[in-house]
């Protein structure tokens, strides 16, 4: 796999570093046990994902970065994660709502990528295809039980579906550092994934008795490095022990 | 033994694939790791690393991830011991998506009975599930099928 295509590598390990240190923050605080359990595991299987791929973008960069250095060690323009990825959690629906939205992709994107001519891609595509509809399946039954439940929490379920909806067109719009390796077979076009999640998503929605929203503006930035106000607080929490005391271990 | 589930060796579980002994008389130790996030992957490695170290061999670990893990790997023996240790196996030969996905049958660790439900998809590691059995109400982890 060339080197030209780390960068859209280290892209995809960064929405799963950025959504998982988010999923990290709700430990100690989720609603109830077994959420404080399911969250985090959610984010130890993201996070580690991440560092698959990051390990393996430094390994073909060639240039002496470590997954740590990756991980810890760029400043807030050079991470190329969604902008979805980084928003603050909200409250636990939006943060569920937000997590079905991007299992659903990964899904998708994973089983793609299990045909990927690439062998390291294609193994931690199989592996992570799994995790991610354990995930998507876990997320889309709080989508339903919260949407199709009291008047309370479908208020907040329908509000998370506005809140979040300007985010999810940034899935499918191609990434500019992707393109050679799409058409390598390497990865996957994301666009082309855009009516199988749609299908996934209404068919959820028709249970949670929630309506997706259509022609909203699609945000978009992430992937050239132009982040939400929130990133810069989340690095700064994210890095703050690599930054004081750099290349610690413990 | 797994620092998870110090009830089974991590050949029993799979996870160290072979020892193979190199011309050089290295010990090449391939090792797969199970979920991607699993934390004890590196306490792990070490700890075989330790172990060629004790008996008397250069130890060298190699990280294998294709084909991925999968709980089809794990031995009977495996099997049996997780049970004793009063952890639900995998239901045999379900890592297909299909099984994964749709009812399964999962037997109490402790009684046999197979009137359990769920209680959380997510138990105390990556790698388990929480259950609860109908029939003598104990709660129990159940080891997900990958």
């Amino acid at each position: 796999m060339p080197a030209a295509w780390v960068a859209a590598l280290i892209g995809l390990a960064d929405d799963h570093l950025i959504l998982g240190h988010r999923l990290s923050e709700w430990c100690g605080h989720a609603p109830m046990l077994e959420e404080d359990l399911a969250m985090p595991n959610i984010a130890l299987d993201l996070i580690g994902q991440a560092r698959g791929l990051y390990t393996y973008a430094g390994d073909l960069e060639g240039a002496g970065r470590d997954e740590d250095a990756l991980a810890f060690g760029r400043l807030e323009r050079a991470y190329r994660n969604l902008l979805i990825c980084e928003l603050p959690n909200g409250d636990f629906a939006h943060t569920m709502l937000r997590q079905f939205y991007f299992a659903s992709f990964m899904q998708l994107f994973w089983q793609e990528t299990e045909s990927s001519t690439d062998v390291t891609l294609e193994a931690i595509a199989a592996k992570a295809v799994k995790e991610a509809q354990y995930h998507r399946r876990h997320c889309a039954e709080w989508v339903i039980r919260l949407g199709d439940g009291t008047d309370e929490s479908a208020r907040r379920m329908a509000e998370a579906v506005t809140l979040l909806a300007p985010y999810t067109g940034e899935f499918f719009i191609a990434d500019p550092e992707a393109g050679g390796a799409v058409e390598a077979g390497v990865l996957p076009d994301t666009k082309a994934l855009q009516p199988a999640w749609q299908a996934d998503i209404e068919q959820v929605f028709a249970a949670a008795k929630l309506v997706l929203p259509e022609n909203v503006y699609a945000q978009k930035g992430g992937r050239s490095g132009l982040h939400t106000e929130a990133m810069g607080h989340l690095l700064a929490q994210l890095q703050f022990m690599q930054r004081s005391f750099p290349d610690m271990t413990w | 033994m797994d620092p998870e589930v110090p009830a089974v060796t991590v050949a029993d579980l799979g996870i160290l694939r072979a020892v193979d002994i190199d011309d050089q008389g290295r010990a090449i130790a391939k090792v797969t790791p199970t979920y991607s996030g699993c934390p004890a992957v590196l306490a792990i490695e070490l700890a075989i690393e330790a172990a060629l170290r004790q008996a008397g061999f250069d130890p060298v670990i190699e990280r294998i991830l294709a084909p991925a893990w999968t709980t089809d790997w794990i031995t009977e023996e495996g099997r049996e011991k997780l049970r004793a240790y009063g952890i639900a196996p995998p239901v045999a030969g379900s890592s297909s998506k299909r099984a994964l996905f749709g009812e399964i049958t999962v037997a109490c660790p402790r009684c046999a009975a197979t009137d359990t439900s769920k209680l959380s998809e997510f138990g105390s590691t990556a790698c388990k599930a929480q259950y609860r059995c109908n029939a003598c109400h104990e709660p129990f982890d159940y080891f997900k099928c990958i």
